[in-house]
């Protein structure tokens, strides 16, 4: 087992006994930093931590949106640059204790503004979203520039009143930064092994699947944005009385955001600490060696670490820590949860309550249509999914079947017709708001999250599907369920360490940990040994226990005569039979679809 | 406005545009055919441009010789890239991150050896301006402009009516496919990368003839040039040579009419709306 797969997962640092660990250190550091100008330390020393502090603050708060989901934003410093001028265009009017909390709000909505405008558009993603956030920068420093915000020569803060704690108000900017700093520190930790954190990690991994699975993507990232940035805007507020004199030039340089990137990769982007390790390795190594060649020796180094840091550290220097912890732990879960006797259990029905006899609708299509480029995938097709049954959906390949499936589990949009589930209309309705209402599905080839622990994947899927559990809950389900599956001693495991049948496997056990009442799977046969095919429609038979609907797409005519109590029949992207798997399969319309028309009839 | 000034302006920006499109061009190869986001290809214009002044200005040398040694230097330089981005299986994205790191020891060492401060290089060769009516055409922009649009040109008909085009295509595509019908992959690629390298030089040697040269300003065109070669359309010189005419001259209208600090807002506007009306474009 790959030992060095592994070093993303976050369960080990969730073990109750050491949960206290972290935050009682952070507290402990709070303490020191707050205490130490008691102790009159060298003035160069405070500025020295001032510095930290700072890029602390900045990096973390990166990362919560960067590291977390991989929107990788190169345009940290327009939030940064937003904290700045709002302290140098307000502090002369207002108290300082005014101009944090105001910096960190605009610098918020500021995010929040762009993130409700660039998160709608799937394609922006990657390198294109930096891309756009280095090119709002740039546009709001140009707009920063020629308007009374700055108006061109820059802004002096004179006249700032800081409120003096210790001795000078040098130390008050010093308290100010070790507050900002440890603060970011905190919300990132918790943001880290919170519910967001999970939805952010899973958007990183796979952000469609994410969405399917429950995770409301859209609203994650808004809110990851505005932790963020008003992290960085706060931390702004502060740099700008502790430089005292506010530039457009040095304020909105792309060299802030490249700072902050090479910190937090670095150190590990994919970690509350990581980015301040990453901060303090970058700020040492730059204060050390200040002048003249050594500065620039200082630089070389900093350009290779961030080169080999990319190569060699993909999580950083934390993934280092991790992977040398896991390391450990890894033979132990291994045996962990196979130890118990495995009971087979039942799976609970969730939503679904006891199959009534005349099986009533429970999901109806009403003239649903989808075209793509001209390409009629779904013309005006009418069906219903009878609650509690085992509804076959087959045809020919590029018949429409998986473009139904993603139509109903949110996937898609239609572009006419209706979709009732239980009398709501989901035909526009987000995947993640279907995932919740107890629509699962599976994927025709397996998408786990990659960088998720078996146990993870399908954790998420009992945090936000229709069973919507608190974690501690949800790993319970996992478990229960991964061992219903046969998945249990594989659970952590990484997703590239299961063969294609555990993978399905593993697709089914996502499916049974949401609770869902409707579960579609989508030809979970394909590319399955015969005997491995036998096993799984043994799997889907217990999946289903009788009462849970399924809507089962598959070419394996075996398993679907087997299975199925209801057959429903696409060619062309419409319906053309419905009724009893023996029936339907002797239609000569559906025989001429899969066979063509023979020559003598014409 | 007077018609000349309005006149002029346009010039202006044409030629910085022309500029723009020499640049980007090897950027816009790069990410298209190589999935690399080349940050280092700005390193590799200065560490031409500082070349340039080195020989062509302190010491003397022909500059056209000078030009013509730096475009093989830089074609191996760029193929040396390539081999270890290949070697280490760099994907699109730490791609941007690693070649940033390269930029960064880059500018380290330009400095190391030329300093901070602003160098430039007075040349002789290509001096003056031709006059046609009240406009005056400055003879060095006059040549790197021709020389930028006929290399896009050139390398716009190079991918269209060429054997090379289609395989490199073909090998975007589907990689082993196209070995399978014999197209040698990697070694198109080392190809795609010199010759990003050799533009680079290229545009390096007219930057050093036209502007003041110093070690932070590796990254000024970082933006523009961005701009022009995601409106443009990766890999495709023309669209190019009119993304960057048009950022140009958008830029420089609008110095004319308002102030030079306005500029950037023009090309950064329209690269913004292109990414978020029309995202499919790149």
């Amino acid at each position: 087992m790959s030992v060095s797969m592994s070093s993303q997962t976050f369960l080990p640092a969730h073990a109750p006994a050491k949960r206290w660990i972290a935050p009682a250190l952070l507290l402990a550091a709070t303490i020191v930093f707050v205490a130490l100008p008691a102790f009159k330390p060298p003035p160069f020393f405070e500025s020295l931590l001032y510095l930290l502090f700072f890029w602390i603050a900045l990096a973390t708060s990166w990362s919560i949106l960067s590291g977390f989901t991989g929107y990788f934003s190169f345009g940290h410093g327009a939030f940064y640059g937003v904290g700045m001028y709002t302290t140098a265009n307000l502090a002369g009017t207002l108290s300082i204790w005014w101009c944090l909390p105001i910096a960190a709000l605009l610098a918020a909505l500021l995010g929040v503004a762009i993130g409700a405008v660039v998160f709608r558009v799937r394609r922006l993603r990657g390198e294109l979203f930096a891309l756009l956030t280095l090119a709002l920068t740039i546009v709001l420093a140009t707009i920063i520039l020629n308007t009374p915000i700055d108006g061109g020569p820059g802004k002096y803060l004179l006249g700032v009143q800081l409120p003096v704690i210790y001795e000078n108000s040098a130390t008050t900017i010093y308290l100010m930064g070790a507050g900002v700093a440890m603060g970011s520190l905190a919300i990132a930790r918790w943001v880290q092994y919170s519910r967001l954190g999970r939805g952010l990690f899973a958007i990183s991994d796979d952000e469609d699947v994410a969405e399917v699975l429950g995770v409301p993507t859209y609203r994650y990232k808004l809110l990851a944005f505005a932790i963020s940035s008003g992290i960085a805007g706060v931390a702004g507020a502060v740099q700008a009385v502790f430089v005292s004199y506010v530039t457009v030039s040095e304020t909105f340089s792309g060299t802030i955001a490249l700072y902050v990137i090479l910190m937090s990769v670095i150190g590990g982007a994919r970690h509350w600490l990581g980015p301040a390790i990453g901060a303090t390795f970058v700020t040492l190594l730059n204060f050390t060696f200040v002048s003249g060649d050594s500065a620039l020796a200082a630089r070389i180094v900093i350009g290779l670490a961030l080169i080999l840091a990319t190569l060699f550290l993909p999580e950083g220097v934390v993934g280092l820590f991790r992977k040398r912890r896991l390391a450990h732990v890894e033979p132990a879960p291994e045996a962990a949860p196979a130890a118990q006797p495995a009971p087979v259990v039942q799976p609970e029905t969730g939503a679904v309550a006891t199959a009534h006899p005349q099986r009533r609708p429970i999901l109806r299509g009403e003239g649903i249509s989808l075209a793509f480029r001209g390409v009629q995938a779904l013309d005006k097709v009418d069906f219903e999914i009878r609650e509690g049954e085992i509804l076959g959906l087959v045809g020919p390949n590029g018949s429409g079947k998986s473009t139904l499936i993603n139509v109903m589990s949110g996937f898609y949009k239609p572009d006419a017709g209706r979709l009732l589930l239980d009398g709501e209309d989901i035909a526009k309705a987000p995947a993640h708001h279907i995932a919740q209402l107890g629509v699962a599905r599976t994927f025709q080839i397996p998408r786990p999250f990659p960088r998720f622990t078996v146990l993870e994947n399908v954790m998420v899927a009992a945090m936000f599907g229709g069973a919507s559990m608190r974690q501690a809950a949800s790993s319970a389900k996992a478990h229960d369920m991964l061992a219903f599956v046969g998945l249990a001693d594989r659970a952590q495991a990484l997703p590239s360490q299961l063969n294609l049948h555990q993978r399905k496997f593993l697709e089914l056990a996502r499916v049974l940990a949401s609770d869902a009442c409707i579960v579609m799977l989508d030809e979970v046969l394909a590319g399955l040994t015969p005997s491995e095919i036998t096993s799984a429609i043994a799997m889907v038979r217990r999946i289903h226990g009788g009462t849970r609907t399924i809507v089962f797409v598959e070419h394996n005519m075996r398993a679907v005569i087997e299975l199925t109590d209801r057959l429903i029949v696409l060619n062309q992207g419409r319906l053309i039979a419905e009724g009893k798997p023996r029936e339907v399969m002797d239609n000569p319309a559906v025989v001429r679809a899969y066979l063509g028309a023979p020559d003598a009839e014409g | 406005m007077s018609a000349t000034l309005l006149g002029q302006s346009i010039l202006s920006g044409i030629f910085a545009g022309s500029l723009y499109a020499l640049i980007g061009l090897g950027m816009s190869l790069s990410w298209r055919y190589l999935r690399v986001i080349n940050l280092a290809h700005f390193a590799f214009v200065f560490f031409a441009a500082y070349l340039t002044y080195e020989f062509a200005g302190v010491r003397g040398v022909n500059p056209f010789v000078v030009a013509l040694a730096l475009v093989p230097l830089f074609f191996l330089l760029g193929v040396l890239q390539q081999a270890l981005i290949l070697r280490f299986n760099v994907n699109e994205f730490s791609s941007v991150i690693v070649t940033y790191g390269l930029a960064i020891v880059a500018e380290a060492l330009i400095q190391l050896i030329w300093s901070a401060d602003y160098v430039r290089y007075e040349n002789r060769a290509m001096h003056g301006n031709l006059a046609l009516g009240t406009l005056l055409f400055p003879v060095a922009d006059l040549v790197m402009a021709g020389i930028a649009l006929g290399l896009c040109f050139a390398v716009w008909a190079v991918l269209h009516f060429t054997w090379l085009g289609k395989a490199l295509r073909a090998g975007l595509d589907n990689p082993q496919i196209a070995a399978s019908f014999g197209v040698p992959n990697q070694r198109l690629l080392l190809l795609v990368a010199g010759s990003a390298g050799a533009l680079a030089a290229i545009g390096g040697f007219f930057v050093a003839v036209l502007y003041t040269l110093a070690p932070s300003q590796i990254f000024s065109w970082l933006g523009v040039v961005f701009a022009a070669v995601l409106l443009g359309g990766l890999g495709n010189p023309i669209g190019l040579v009119a993304a960057s005419l048009l950022i140009g001259v958008s830029e420089a209208i609008t110095m004319a009419i308002t102030a030079p600090s306005w500029a950037p807002v023009v090309p950064f506007t329209l690269l913004i709306l292109l990414l978020v009306l029309w995202p499919e474009r790149v």
